[in-house]
């Protein structure tokens, strides 16, 4: 059966081309694109993918416009009913600004916009987008964002760690962010958000292939569903 | 009717802009400048008829992500 994917794009959306891309390389289907004014999904849905960008021009606060937009409704909707839901860099910030993700990104501790690869471990072997990868594997995917250090309160913190949902660690904390997160699962783990950009790691001629088990994860876990 | 909003990070949420502009104004020469936090002001022009509950959903659901931050509300006229 085929692997039916959607992409969101909103306006400033920059990494949808590139996540549809990396979409159809794992999957051989080529995701439906989804325009942030669409008041429906596609139906039969078994991923949505929140891309990396500026939507809005990252007004108000990064995420906030788009977390309030017209597909996002729908977005809820289908995250609340199990549908896997993926937002990288951007679509991070989006997720937890719709309060389906914890906490909150701000700017860099650094205060400069960050564009390179960076380690992380994978801290959660079990979820449906790690589970190709082996315990505490050590990999390198780029990150380019200047509001990526995450925050929550230490409660949350405690909370999301004793439950398991930290996805992805820093391994050399280069935002902030609280306990080196880089990627965090919802309580179902049917939605994560990350910083790093998987999708930029799917081909040897950009520099890795680290990013291809998240994609794979996710297409066999649907495959054993 | 006039109102704004004024947005302000959490006590305890680290605010770097706020420590390099608290940084800058000590190489300027300023002492006794303890700390500088960053925030925002929102002026919102509504109706006469306005709510405090509407403009207290307002604050909730888009002006300030409560996360992190805290909001007040002022009647200007």
């Amino acid at each position: 059966m085929a692997f039916r994917a959607a992409v969101v794009t909103f306006p400033g959306s920059n990494c949808d081309r590139d996540m549809a891309v990396a979409i159809e390389q794992v999957s051989g289907s080529a995701p439906v694109r989804v325009w942030h004014g669409d008041a429906q999904l596609p139906e039969g849905l078994d991923f949505i993918a929140l891309p990396g960008g500026f939507s809005y021009g990252d007004y108000l606060r990064s995420g906030a416009m788009a977390a309030n937009s017209p597909i996002m409704r729908e977005i809820v909707r289908a995250a609340e009913r199990g549908v896997p839901v993926l937002g990288v860099c951007n679509g991070f910030q989006v997720l937890t600004e719709a309060r389906l993700l914890p906490g909150a990104l701000m700017r860099n501790a650094g205060q400069t916009f960050i564009c390179r690869n960076v380690g992380l471990k994978v801290e959660n072997t079990q979820s449906i987008f790690t589970s190709g990868y082996d315990a505490g594997q050590e990999i390198s995917i780029p990150v380019a964002h200047h509001d990526g250090n995450f925050f929550a309160d230490n409660e949350t913190l405690d909370r999301i760690e004793g439950d398991g949902r930290v996805a992805f660690r820093y391994m050399e904390n280069c935002n902030g962010s609280q306990r080196d997160i880089a990627g965090v699962l919802n309580a179902a783990g049917n939605v994560l958000g990350m910083m790093p950009h998987p999708e930029r790691a799917v081909d040897a001629a950009h520099g890795g292939t680290d990013g291809l088990a998240l994609f794979e994860s996710a297409i066999r876990s649907l495959a054993n569903a | 009717m006039k109102v704004r909003v004024l947005v302000s990070l959490k006590p305890g949420v680290l605010d770097p802009q706020g420590r390099a502009v608290h940084h800058a104004l000590e190489g300027l020469g300023f002492s006794g400048v303890e700390s500088a936090r960053i925030g925002r002001t929102i002026d919102l022009d509504v109706a006469d008829d306005t709510s405090d509950e509407a403009l207290t959903e307002m604050c909730e659901k888009l002006l300030a992500n409560t996360v992190i931050e805290n909001y007040r509300i002022e009647k200007l006229d």
